[in-house]
């Protein structure tokens, strides 16, 4: 069996970016701690042996308080080396770790990562002298660049196991210190502009009208130049090239038919709609390709340029107080943020959350309140054509349920939400490479996952449709559907197909013929009632069965009561844009009044803690 | 003086003289770094009970309110340069 290395290291110092070029595989890499929560394998061949190697979660310790720091020690315990990767320009606060890593029974090298970063910062390291004084191989690296790496590869055989003595906290920060005096030195000098910003973007006076900005702009740049490649997209390719051909697949199958409603669809007077057909080569195919694959991409490239500057973690600062009004911490808005390109992610990223409670409030709200970039699309799309006023709603009535359900949570389950205590990384100017290389593996991740639910997604429908089950679904739900929400009963199908794939099933309303209000709550219903099956399975593994249980329920209730009260008040009694507003108001209004219990649940618990 | 990092002005510097909240915050905070002895810049707090961002040797860390309170340091504004800000 191939010998293991695992790699461990501080939150945010590179170890995915060395992993990847160790083993060629390619891994999901960001200027922000908490990237990686699960371990990532992969091939290493020298030429004298091939190994595993393991990049685990980034730990400060491995004396583990969390799931995430859990995970990396064990790993540590499993290894034939570890590769402590250090950050050079944080020598002092790394070596924590290394000094515990070498206190375990197993040969270690060290890669003093970013050391480029360290000279530009004037930190200057002796390496000889750290090598001598640690007793253990150091081998200066800059990996995003690859440099050093060959190196590392090289100075493998020559890692050695110190199995030092174990020190309590406090020795092992004077030893620290002891040994930083002698290997490190730092030279003052002038800040960049980037350094400038980073003070700015902290201060909540220019702080926060910077986060309102940045989030503007990601907002408008992913819908309009969403929007726009979509229009193209669908102009020319669908429109221009793609609908000929299926003319004339149809014209061949003879334009009805069980194969023909399979692969085309219902003809809309004559004629292919590629939002309404429902063939798997219709709607299957624009759905994916024509509409949530120009979103998303835009999507994650803004995402992109976020994740790799470093700007998140000064946005969770930011976002810290309103936060702690709905039961989280500053972190929270991290996973709400990457649940906007998908919930997959953002459930692992939950990961990175200390408590169980933290953990059911983000899961619960980021499934009810947060559409993934699949459905954004779809509803934009869709319900834009009603008019803005109509599109508005649908966002309004979500943040609205965000901010009302958190507030509720928080108060209805028991514990407390800690404060955070989060490492800010330096900004960073993004690697075009880097960023191309991340966009190319999230949308092959698109293809590869959605490809399947979206198509078969469809060849159910059509299955659902012939065998006459959404029809006798469709009656017995109808007092929910019609006397609740105020839909036509074959409503149900969309909930359905909507476990399977949330924007298919949005694609799915428009066959119904729904007025603009019905459209709306169709929605955000399909938004709140339960997460897709993909994003299911994680939530399951984060928060288990009991929580997830408790949370579905609070899910269907949720979106039967929005469904109901858009239903009552939408149009009927308030118009769209005036409730889109109201509904934001109050939303801001109500977060405000209801002042938040967890600081001084905090400061209850620190205080027992304290005294025991 | 001997205040809290919330107290603390923006640009103040000082040591950590104590953290008051049982050894399993002392320990957590203690793993990053912010351990008793350490000097430490603060660069700037939200209002209202929001975060407080300071720097340490090469790193800046946001602490919530809730910690920070409970982080406690001698103010000696010694001239701390924070290359990491």
């Amino acid at each position: 069996m191939a010998r293991k290395i695992v790699l461990v290291g501080n939150p945010n110092v590179g170890k995915s970016v060395v992993f990847s070029h160790l083993t060629g595989s390619k891994v999901m890499i960001s200027n922000y701690g908490g990237t990686t929560v699960e371990f990532t394998r992969g091939k290493l061949d020298t030429e004298e042996e091939s190994f595993e190697v393991l990049d685990a979660p980034g730990t400060y310790s491995l004396t583990p308080s969390s799931k995430v720091e859990e995970v990396a020690s064990s790993l540590v315990d499993q290894a034939d080396l570890v590769v402590n990767v250090v950050d050079a320009t944080n020598l002092e606060r790394n070596l924590f770790l290394t000094t515990e890593v070498l206190e375990r029974d197993v040969p270690a090298i060290i890669a003093l990562n970013m050391i480029d970063e360290a000279g530009h910062k004037g930190v200057r390291i002796d390496i000889g002298k750290l090598e001598l004084l640690l007793g253990v191989p150091v081998i200066p690296t800059v990996a995003v660049s690859g440099e050093g790496l060959k190196d590392l590869v090289d100075a493998l055989p020559r890692a050695i196991n110190k199995k030092a003595e174990p020190l309590e906290i406090a020795d092992r920060w004077s030893h620290i210190g002891a040994l930083i005096s002698e290997v490190q030195e730092i030279v003052h000098r002038h800040h960049s502009w980037l350094e400038t910003l980073q003070d700015a973007s902290l201060r909540p006076l220019t702080g926060i009208p910077i986060a309102a900005g940045v989030l503007f702009i990601a907002f408008q740049l992913v819908i309009g130049l969403g929007e726009l490649i979509a229009g193209f997209i669908e102009k020319y390719l669908f429109n221009g090239l793609y609908e000929p051909l299926l003319v004339y697949l149809s014209g061949l199958m003879g334009g009805s038919g069980l194969l023909h409603d399979i692969l085309i669809g219902k003809l809309v007077g004559g004629e292919i709609a590629f939002e309404e057909s429902l063939g798997v080569l219709t709607t299957g195919v624009f759905v994916e390709f024509g509409v949530v694959l120009p979103f998303l991409t835009v999507f994650y490239f803004v995402l992109g340029f976020l994740e790799d500057s470093g700007y998140l973690p000064r946005l969770a600062v930011m976002a810290d107080r309103g936060m702690h009004r709905i039961g989280l911490h500053g972190y929270s808005i991290i996973p709400m943020v990457l649940g906007f390109g998908c919930n997959v992610p953002a459930a692992l990223a939950v990961r990175n959350l200390e408590s169980r409670r933290e953990k059911f409030i983000a899961c619960t709200l980021m499934a009810v309140a947060v559409p993934c970039m699949a459905q954004l699309a779809m509803i934009v799309g869709l319900v834009g054509r009603y008019g803005g006023a109509y599109l508005a709603v649908v966002f309004a009535s979500l943040f609205f349920i965000w901010i009302v359900l958190g507030l509720i949570i928080d108060r209805v389950r028991p514990g407390y939400t800690p404060s955070m205590v989060m490492e800010i990384p330096p900004y960073r100017i993004p690697s075009l490479r880097a960023q191309a290389k991340k966009l190319g593996m999230r949308i092959k991740g698109l293809i590869v996952h959605a490809t399947p639910y979206i198509l078969g997604g469809i060849l159910l429908v059509n299955i659902l449709f012939t065998v006459g089950l959404v029809d006798y679904l469709g009656f017995i739900f109808t007092p929910i559907i019609t006397g609740i929400l105020g839909l036509p009963g074959e409503a149900v199908s969309t909930l359905l197909i909507g476990f399977l794939r949330k924007d298919v099933a949005v694609a799915m309303l428009v066959p119904l013929g729904l007025s603009a209000r019905q459209f709306v709550i169709g929605a955000v219903v399909l938004a709140a009632y339960f997460p897709c099956a993909a994003t299911f399975t994680v939530l399951v593994k984060e928060m288990g069965v009991k929580d997830m249980l408790k949370s579905a329920a609070i899910m269907i209730v949720t979106a039967l009561t929005a469904g109901f009260a858009l239903n009552l008040l939408l149009d009927t009694i308030v118009p769209a844009a005036y409730l889109a507003v109201g509904l934001v108001t109050l939303a801001i209004i109500l977060a405000l009044i209801m002042g938040n219990t967890s600081d001084r649940r905090e400061f209850s618990d620190i205080d027992r803690e304290a005294q025991e | 003086m001997q205040v809290n990092l919330v107290e603390m002005k923006p640009g103040q510097s000082g040591i950590i003289s104590a953290v008051q909240g049982g050894r399993g915050l002392e320990t957590k905070l203690s793993q990053i770094g912010l351990h008793r002895g350490k000097q430490v810049k603060k660069i700037s707090s939200v209002f209202s009970r929001g975060p407080v961002t300071i720097c340490i040797d090469n790193f800046q860390i946001a602490v919530g309110y809730g910690k920070a309170v409970r982080i406690i340091v001698e103010v000696d504004n010694g001239e701390k340069n924070c290359p990491g800000r």
